[in-house]
């Protein structure tokens, strides 16, 4: 399931990579030049960083939520710290409560020091309802 | 449309960063205030393969940069900005192999923060696919010295 997002073209073009220690993810999008926003800094694109962040919550949620459907955003909040500087970017998500339709979410990215994030999301996700895996049995 | 900050800038900064160039973002016109970024229908821009939708991330990073040209749209010019932070709620999902548009509008100025509201859409931003609150700040000395804010601390003896 931590290849998850080796399935995504969104998540394949970013280059993200995911490493799973036992339920936990963390995400890797390596340094690539055209994830490069302002040439002048230079910096990464916010979005990008942005994107990974949904990524990782999204892979995140999957993993602890399985369903038959993706996790679908209802909102997402970025909060930009730092800039990014034109290395990998690492991201890490918390689940910090799971109803049974929607999943509210913390993720946070760095680069190098992960006690100094360069970007912190917040996002509500809507789930696969369970009654979906109940209705798949009932039509059996 | 002779002014070369419209005709050859705004097109320059809607799609010519690398990220940019690299998700075919294509500056789509100017109304007043309102500045529009229109992204072609790719595959690999897919987020969930088993719909052909367009990726959340992808309409997160449309609305942040659509907002950024709405910024200097309302500057007259150009001057470095960041984004501070940016909420977006999706109402929907984007319609599967169709291009999608963002229009923004900086509705307020101030000396060093640009308030942005914008939308993302297939045909009209009255059905949204995406809708986004942003701040952004601008990087301004507002012509004083670095240091010039600082309160001088007690005088010494």
């Amino acid at each position: 399931m931590s290849d998850l997002l080796d399935t995504l073209p969104y998540a394949r073009f970013l280059g993200l990579q995911s490493r799973l220690t036992g339920e936990d993810l963390v995400v890797v999008m390596p340094f690539a030049e055209q994830l490069v926003g302002n040439p002048m800094l230079p910096a990464l694109h916010g979005g990008s960083t942005a994107a990974l962040l949904e990524m990782t919550a999204v892979a995140q949620v999957a993993l602890s939520y399985p369903r038959l459907r993706l996790p679908r955003p209802i909102n997402v909040t970025v909060a930009y710290l730092r800039s990014g500087r034109p290395v990998d970017v690492h991201a890490r998500a918390r689940i910090n409560k799971a109803g049974r339709r929607v999943a509210y979410v913390l993720a946070e990215a760095w680069q190098g020091d992960e006690s100094q994030p360069i970007a912190s999301l917040t996002a509500h996700f809507l789930l696969d309802e369970d009654d979906n895996l109940q209705m798949v049995d009932e039509t059996r | 449309m002779t002014d070369p900050f419209i005709t050859d800038l705004l097109p320059q900064l809607a799609g010519g960063a690398a990220h940019t160039h690299a998700l075919g973002f294509a500056f789509d016109g100017l109304e007043g205030d309102r500045v529009r970024i229109r992204v072609p229908y790719r595959a690999d821009l897919v987020g969930d393969p088993q719909t052909g939708v367009l990726a959340g991330g992808l309409v997160t990073t449309l609305l942040d940069h659509t907002g950024g040209l709405a910024v200097w749209v309302k500057m007259g010019g150009f001057k470095p900005v960041a984004t501070l932070d940016l909420r977006v709620d999706y109402m929907r999902a984007a319609e599967a192999g169709r291009d999608l548009i963002a229009e923004a509008r900086c509705f307020q100025l101030t000396h060093s923060i640009a308030f942005v509201r914008a939308w993302a859409f297939e045909d009209s931003p009255d059905n949204p696919v995406a809708a986004s609150q942003a701040a952004y700040v601008i990087e301004t000395t507002g012509g004083r010295p670095v240091g010039a804010n600082l309160r001088t601390r007690g005088t010494g003896a």
